[in-house]
């Protein structure tokens, strides 16, 4: 099957403005999470798709990099949103705003 | 004799003994006196004196051997570019005959003093006061030692200032004491200030010499004066006009003399010593010493030979109207030295040395003998107070002559004393001063008539008053109880007296005519001196006016003598003339308003307006103090402040509104982070995109 780059890009662009959407709009710390995740992710398809329309291996490579980092990065958030949640009973991000100005 | 067979300069080179020896006395005494008792205190006083004394034998033996004298050098001293200052002892006849006179004197007046003193310290209510005025007066005796040998002016200035600080202090020795407490402290300090009047001159005319001749040293400037002669003429008189204020003052001339009759507040060996016999003496020395530069300055030594003889006429006529016993004799010593002075200024130096000796020893008599009376009518007082117990009378003058009279009864010997001191003074033949006396008048006549009217008429008006001096004392009845209780003084006061009464009667000798022996002995210093024959016309006219004057005293205060409160028989005869001599001219007032009240109106001025308006209230004040208050304040509140705190306010302030402003971009929501990012990241992009 062969699909062209510019379905890829574009794919990738729609799940990375979703992603984007999400974290600035949704207040749960579980849905942003899984935003950034989105956005992570779309990052992995543009790579995908340009290393596959350059023929290059690099790209592909680069993902596996991000996969691993994403899932340090959930290891490393959930943590954080279970720490939240035990001292709040919350997981709203807008309740932890004490760092305000 | 061996004597006068050694060699001159051995005996010079004692010299410097004359000084040491007073300073030797006083610093014993200063040291030790306090262990020693009174006798102890006054021998070694009198001793360190007597001893010097004999040092000054031992200089005229030097000088019998070789007549030119020398200079003892004692130390370097001065030494800057041209200038060269030693302290060098001058020995040749003129400083040996003062050093003869002065120590002579003085010792018979120590000797007096122990036991004048003896008493005085005891009546003042002071005893441990008897050491301080031997210490004091051997201290005068180095002064006046240093002054008479000095061979240059600036030496002869330390003496010349030493022997006024030594007036000063003595006249005030009991300065708590006198008119309000402080009258006799005012009389030092009136014997100081009118000095200075008088140093100033002399400061002034060795500064003259110095620029003239290039040295200070009397040699030296004499020499040079000679070989100069003419061609510095107006400088010469300029010199010896400034030396004639340094003798005026020191010698108490005309205007200068106000202050002698004050230092008669010092005790009576004071006044004896030094406002009689040794310091006032000093100005006739200096113009005998500078006679060269006077020489050669005719128009000045006039002016020395006039200021004398209207000072001898004038001082004269004040003690005819005087009642203190001592005020009486400090206007004679004013008179007398006014004959020696007009004698110096004519060129008699010879004869104005020669009455300076003999006036030394019958005025240093008659002041002694004053002081003997003095003491008799104080016993006398004291005496009273004991037996009677009362001590109303707080008023009581010991000194004044209207408390006296009849005591030559009670005290014989210092009436024949006195008798010989003012038959002396009054110029009566065979005794000193009428040898003395007469050389002036003869050169006057000869040389000046003015001077020798002058001098005549004081010779006169000396006589008139000695003789009324005499019987006010002691003729007639006590006109006081104190007077009537008065006893003789102890032997260690009539000694002196005797002494000095036997100089007083053979001191003429030194230079009777015919013999002239202070002639030859002073002209290996003063040249062309020339030896004055007795004038009979001369010695005639003066002795019979001195006789003529003694029996119009006999007829005012001989014949009847004065009783107790009666008023002075001149008085209805003179009448306002009397109130003028009684007054002293009113001199004293004159100077009052004419120098020391503008000074006091002038030293008030400048202390209130000036000194404490002026400079205090305004320029301290309002200027300075006013100004640094005002500025500093601007600087505070004006400058400091607004300025430099507001500047650091306001930029704290800026900061703080900033950062507030700041701090409230941080919202604390993650997604307006997350959005700032993102904006940011396109804003980057698109730049990078559009570039």
């Amino acid at each position: 099957m062969n699909v062209p780059l510019g379905a890829v890009i574009g794919l990738s662009a729609v799940l990375f403005t979703l992603g984007v959407v999400g974290v600035l709009v949704r207040r749960n710390a579980i849905v942003i999470f899984m935003s950034i995740e989105l956005m992570l992710n779309a990052a992995n398809l543009a790579f995908i798709g340009f290393a596959r329309s350059l023929q290059d291996l690099s790209g592909q490579i680069f993902v596996f990099f991000v996969i691993a980092v994403a899932a340090a990065e959930v290891a490393v958030g959930l943590a954080l949103i279970v720490a939240i949640y035990r001292t709040r009973l919350s997981i709203d991000v807008d309740e932890v705003a004490s760092l305000h100005g | 004799m061996f004597l006068t067979q050694a060699a001159g300069a051995d005996w010079f080179a004692l010299a410097p003994w004359i000084i040491g020896l007073p300073i030797l006395g006083l610093l014993i005494n200063i040291l030790i006196g306090h262990r020693l008792g009174e006798r102890a205190i006054g021998a070694i006083a009198s001793g360190a004196v007597g001893l010097a004394f004999v040092v000054a034998v031992f200089q005229y033996l030097g000088l019998q051997a070789e007549p030119e004298g020398a200079s003892v050098l004692v130390a370097e001293w001065i030494r800057i570019g041209q200038l060269d200052v030693a302290w060098s002892l001058n020995i040749d006849s003129l400083s040996v005959t003062m050093m003869l006179m002065v120590t002579g004197v003085s010792a018979l007046i120590h000797v007096y003093a122990i036991g004048y003193m003896h008493d005085d310290v005891r009546f003042q209510g002071d005893p441990g006061r008897f050491r301080r005025f031997f210490v004091y007066f051997n201290l005068f005796v180095a002064a006046m030692m240093i002054l008479v040998t000095a061979d240059n002016y600036l030496m002869m200035f330390v003496g010349w200032e030493g022997v006024g600080l030594c007036s000063f202090l003595l006249i005030s020795f009991w300065f708590e004491k006198g008119a309000d407490g402080i009258g006799n402290a005012m009389a030092g300090k009136k014997a100081f200030i009118v000095n200075r009047i008088g140093d100033f001159g002399f400061l002034i005319a060795m500064f003259l010499v110095f620029w003239t001749y290039g040295s200070l040293q009397f040699e030296e400037v004499f020499h040079r004066a000679e070989e100069m002669g003419a061609a510095a003429g107006g400088v010469v008189s300029l010199i010896t006009l400034f030396l004639l204020l340094g003798v005026v003052g020191k010698s108490a001339q005309l205007p200068l003399f106000v202050w002698l009759p004050d230092a008669m507040a010092g005790p009576t060996p004071v006044s004896a010593l030094i406002h009689a016999a040794t310091m006032v003496t000093a100005g006739i020395y200096l113009v005998a010493r500078n006679h060269v530069l006077f020489e050669l300055a005719p128009a000045s030594a006039t002016t020395v030979a006039l200021v004398g003889a209207v000072t001898a006429l004038f001082a004269a006529t004040i003690a005819v109207g005087q009642f203190d016993i001592k005020r009486v004799l400090a206007y004679s010593t004013i008179s007398q030295l006014g004959f020696m002075v007009a004698a110096v200024g004519l060129g008699a130096y010879v004869a104005g040395m020669f009455h300076l000796v003999t006036h030394a020893f019958f005025k240093a008599l008659l002041f002694l003998g004053s002081g003997s009376v003095i003491q008799g009518i104080e016993h006398g007082h004291h005496n009273l107070q004991h037996s009677d117990g009362h001590h109303g009378n707080g008023h009581f003058d010991p000194q004044d002559m209207r408390n006296m009279g009849g005591l030559r009864q009670r005290m014989p010997v210092t009436f024949w004393v006195y008798l010989v001191g003012a038959l002396a003074l009054a110029g009566i033949p065979p005794l000193a001063g009428f040898f003395s006396k007469d050389e002036i008048l003869l050169d006057a006549s000869l040389e000046n008539t003015a001077v020798y009217g002058l001098l005549t008429a004081a010779a006169f008006l000396t006589a008139f008053y000695m003789g009324r001096q005499v019987w006010m004392v002691f003729f007639g009845q006590p006109r006081s109880e104190a007077a009537g209780q008065a006893h003789e003084s102890p032997r260690l006061m009539t000694v002196p007296l005797m002494a000095l009464a036997g100089l007083a009667v053979v001191g003429g000798a030194i230079n009777w005519p015919g013999v002239h022996w202070l002639t030859d002995w002073l002209e290996h210093t003063i040249e062309h001196v020339h030896a004055a024959e007795l004038s009979p016309q001369v010695a005639g006219i003066s002795t019979g006016l001195a006789l003529v004057a003694i029996a119009i005293a006999w007829l005012f205060y001989g014949r009847r003598p004065m009783m107790e409160g009666q008023p002075d028989p001149l008085r209805r005869p003179l009448g306002p003339v009397f109130r003028a001599l009684e007054n002293k001219w009113w001199v004293d007032e004159l100077y009052a308003a004419v120098f020391i009240r503008p000074y006091q109106r002038l030293a008030r001025w400048l202390a209130d307006t000036v000194d404490w308006a002026f400079w205090h209230d305004w320029f301290h004040d309002r200027v300075l103090a006013g100004g640094f208050l005002g500025g500093t304040g601007w600087l505070a509140w004006g400058f400091d402040l607004p300025v430099i705190d507001g500047l650091v306010n306001r930029l704290a302030e800026g900061l703080r509104g900033a950062a507030g402003r700041l701090g409230r971009l941080q919202t604390g929501y993650v997604r307006n982070y997350a959005l700032t990012l993102f904006v940011g990241t396109i804003l980057v992009l698109s730049y990078l995109l559009m570039r």
